[in-house]
């Protein structure tokens, strides 16, 4: 396998990392929606997370990555002949691909039909959800994807759970991850309900900063000529952005929420006539994971001020006139409210 | 450009791609078959070992698995390399016929950098290589129009050779900037492109060329069979001078950051000597690189809400893509019952399946369409116009009945535009309402059309293609907030209709003037529909006129 680009070499798109740091920190902001150009890198940073996040403790052999402390509830880890808890290992986060044509068989697990017609035994074979226990699932150009798969992937992803039920088969296990989509918004739109279930979106543009293009072309060329090196070049930047998000999810516990910062959610939230409660409570726990991040007790302002439009932006209602986009009305509110 | 120029360009970018396939992504050559496209295949078939991979590829194909044939033979699994583990060059004839999900698996692995494509696309104007694909193989062609006499046979220079002199290659220093701005001068915002210059650049210097020769090939390979904007030529540039041609949007900024924009006047001045002189000749003619229209359409078909037609069931490993026929699999597996039986005279099952008696089931996945007519029921219309269009409609109604089409129908008159009918197939339903549909009143032309935009969405996403039919004589009078007065009404319906020329929609608008107004000409321009003039025309020949363009 080739290496990664990694992480903290890919130049701009801030606001795409900080989402995908924050949902790393707190995985119960829900999950990262990507919009934005071809070639802007929003599959070279979801890829490249593998390599950043911490590795994660699971059963050695366990298809559905569980940790192997409570052997109980995993489909796999019950049926060992040892009473004793399995051995485990350290693996890197799953940072799972789903590809646009996976059908709901692929996704959830089914019925092994190919061992079941030649061997005549009735095998569950664990799906992609499986796979992306504990880590991250990604769907490239989640809006080609058909939209009974996205809605179960949205259900699992809130339940954390994925039952099974089918061709008498009962399987249920732990499917704890955060759904990262992208896509191009000229090749469609997302219904707005589901959109409203990712916690974090974000619109990625190509640079139009020609310093910026310039540097973006010299590291991707760069590795490209020398991947260990220029891996090994940025080792210690990942490093230290792996440790802040340890540090950040030891931290979240301890923050301090005041009134007048849910006070500035609410009012956010209501200046923006978004639907449900959904957009605050988001926007509360990434300004957590915000304020965890920059080493902080408590929220502010400019937590707020930083994650708002990411976690807001795609909760608004439709406008067919106004050509500013979302992002600038946000921001306008954004403006008028914190001040 | 000649058609030996167009050649001689092909056999470089075919000896760039063997020296770094990995890093290039690959070659997409349109090209009908034909002994010209035979001819650059058969040389790059000498150079590189290629492997052959089927537009309609499954994932059995791609990804391996478990080989049911020696796997039963053998009594213990035995698993089959997939496509993408082995990796290497794959040639995908008819690569027009890939389909978006599987143009995204390839995606990843052309990311992995371990595959690499020629893709030979023999589509026509509507059907192109995916977006995702394009994007990320470096090389474009179009050998259309080559004559055969044009394109003498050739072998590939030593790519070995070449390969082991890469990655000591030095490109001038300034190269990389230079391709940087010169991308963004063509409007080319993917920043793969630039990078894909660079990499066909240093191939094309690993085989030999001198640095200025090989970032002209790239250019010509990579940057203008993507550019947006044509090049523009010195005089236009000083007629333009306060309009940065490559950054239109962002002018404000610029004006403050004046040195750093004279910066990037110097720099665009150099790379533009990089052009060279017969660019916009020489820009083979290729499929735009948004690929937006095609992609659009994949989505419509992908999203298909009916299953359609059954086809013939297929042999074909069970998996998860396709249910199983049985009927199919129990006929196949039938004859061979007693062979099957005196092999294995004590396997308790009662019939004995084999894998490669798996027929899966197929069906043709297609979209519904929808007719949403928007009908202006005004005090201008009405009368006898209304009801020409009623009697009109009625008509297409039976025969969007025949072809289980669905309509929807939508009326604007006084102050507003209502949807009398969500997308239905309901005839009956619509023509009641369409009898009860009063006539007068002003012509809120703009909220008309805000309706129409509201049910396409919806329509979109109920995985339905919509085709819009408007009926009005175009003359507005009613503003969007429902004020009266002309000019606002106007201004207002023509920004509505740009809104819903976003939709990408077929769209038809049937001027019911009495006389050719050149308002509803302007009004279907920004529409971009086609514009039926319906002066003095029954029933019968609006509705031919419509259905000749939906056909």
């Amino acid at each position: 396998m080739r290496h990664a680009f990694p992480f903290s070499a890919i130049v701009g798109q801030d606001e795409m990392k900080r989402a995908l740091v924050l949902t790393a920190i707190d995985a119960g902001i829900g999950g990262v929606l990507v919009f934005g150009d071809r070639g802007t890198g929003k599959s070279t940073a979801v890829r490249a997370l593998a390599a950043l996040l911490p590795t994660i403790r699971v059963a050695e052999g366990c298809p559905y990555n569980c940790d192997g402390q409570s052997p109980k509830t995993c489909p796999h880890c019950s049926q060992a002949k040892s009473r004793k808890k399995p051995k485990t290992v350290d693996v890197p986060t799953p940072v799972i691909d789903l590809p646009l044509g996976a059908t709901e068989d692929r996704v959830v697990g089914a019925l092994d039909v190919e061992r079941a017609l030649t061997e005549g035994k009735k095998v569950f074979e664990p799906g992609l959800l499986a796979r992306a226990n504990r880590g991250y699932l990604y769907i490239d150009e989640a809006n080609l994807l058909e939209d009974h798969i996205v809605d179960l992937l949205l259900d699992v992803a809130q339940t954390g759970e994925n039952l099974v039920e089918r061709e008498g088969l009962s399987v249920r296990h732990d499917a704890r991850f955060v759904l990262v989509g992208s896509g191009n918004p000229e090749e469609g739109e997302l219904r707005p309900q589901l959109l409203d279930r990712f916690g974090l979106s974000v619109d990625v543009a190509s640079p139009n900063d020609l310093e910026e293009r310039i540097s973006v072309i010299k590291r991707r060329d760069a590795f490209d000529r020398d991947p260990d090196g220029f891996v090994a070049e940025w080792q210690g930047e990942n490093d230290a952005l792996r440790a802040r998000i340890l540090a950040g999810r030891e931290r979240i516990g301890t923050i301090a929420t005041s009134d007048d910062t849910l006070r500035d959610c609410a009012r956010l939230c209501i200046a923006l006539g978004s639907d449900g409660l959904r957009g605050e409570l988001t926007l509360l726990r990434t300004a957590r994971a915000h304020a965890a991040y920059t080493g902080r007790d408590e929220i502010t302002l400019d937590d707020l001020r930083i994650v708002a439009p990411s976690a807001l932006r795609h909760r608004l209602r439709r406008d067919p006139l106004d050509d500013a986009g979302s992002t600038a009305r946000v921001e306008r509110v954004i403006a008028d409210v914190l001040g | 450009m000649s058609g030996s120029d167009a050649w001689t360009l092909a056999a470089q970018a075919l000896a760039a791609f063997a020296v770094d396939p990995g890093t290039l992504g690959g070659l997409w050559i349109r090209a009908r078959s034909g002994p010209v496209r035979d001819r650059l295949v058969a040389a790059l078939n000498a150079a590189v070992s290629a492997q052959r991979l089927s537009p309609l590829a499954d994932d059995a194909q791609l990804y391996g698995g478990i080989d049911v044939a020696a796997t039963l033979a053998a009594s213990k699994p035995v698993f089959a390399e997939g496509m993408l583990a082995r990796g290497g060059v794959c040639l995908v004839p008819m690569a027009e016929r890939i389909s978006p999900e599987l143009a995204g698996r390839l995606g990843v692995a052309l990311d992995g950098g371990r595959l690499s494509l020629v893709a030979l696309d023999e589509g026509t104007e509507d059907e192109v290589l995916p977006s995702a694909l394009q994007d990320r193989l470096a090389c474009r062609l179009s050998l259309d129009g080559l004559a055969h006499g044009d394109c003498p046979e050739f072998s590939l220079p030593d790519i070995a050779a070449a390969q082991a002199r890469l990655a000591g290659v030095a490109l001038p220093p300034e190269a990389l900037q230079q391709l940087a701005v010169l991308a963004a001068h063509l409007g080319i915002s993917s920043l793969r492109a630039p990078l894909h210059a660079l990499r066909v650049a240093r191939a094309r210097m690993a085989l030999g060329d001198e640095p200025e020769a090989a970032l002209e090939a790239a250019i010509r390979l990579t940057l203008a069979p993507r550019m947006l904007t044509p090049p523009q030529t010195e005089e236009e540039d000083e007629a333009e001078d306060d309009t940065p041609p490559d950054q239109p949007d962002d002018q404000g900024e610029q004006n403050d950051q004046s040195q750093q924009q004279t910066d990037e006047e110097l720099l665009l001045e150099a790379a533009k000597a990089l052009l060279p002189d017969d660019l916009l000749a020489a820009v083979a003619k290729m499929p735009s690189g948004g690929g937006t229209a095609g992609a659009s359409k994949a989505g419509a078909k992908r999203s298909g809400n009916r299953r359609g037609r059954r086809l013939p069931s297929r042999r074909g490993k069970a998996s998860s893509a396709g249910k199983i026929d049985l009927l199919a699999t129990l006929r196949t597996a039938a004859p061979w019952q007693p062979m099957r039986r005196k092999a294995r005279p004590d396997d308790p099952r009662p019939i004995l399946i084999e894998a490669g008696d798996i027929h899966t089931r197929r069906t043709q996945d297609v979209s519904d369409r929808v007719i949403v007519f928007a009908v202006d029921a005004s005090g201008s219309t009405a009368l006898a116009r209304l009801a020409e269009a009623k009697g009109a409609i009625e008509i297409l109604l039976a025969e969007a009945y025949a072809r289980r089409d669905h309509v929807a129908l939508i009326a604007f008159r006084g102050e507003g535009a209502e949807v009398l009918l969500p997308p239905t197939r309901s005839i009956v339903q619509t023509k009641r309402r369409l009898a009860a549909l009063p006539g007068g009143g002003g012509t809120p032309l703009a909220a008309g059309l805000r309706a129409a935009h509201s049910v396409l969405d919806l329509a979109r996403r109920k995985g339905m293609a919509p085709t819009l039919v408007i009926l009005t004589d175009g003359v507005a009078n009613i503003a969007l907030d429902g004020e009266p007065g002309r000019a606002k009404a106007g201004a207002d319906a023509l920004e509505m209709a740009r809104a819903l020329r976003m939709q990408n929609a077929p769209c038809i608008l049937i001027d019911t003037a009495r006389r050719t107004q050149p308002l509803a000409r302007e009004l279907s321009e920004a529409l971009d529909a086609r514009y039926v003039a319906m002066p003095r025309a029954d029933a019968r020949k609006m509705a031919s006129a419509v259905a000749g363009e939906l056909a």
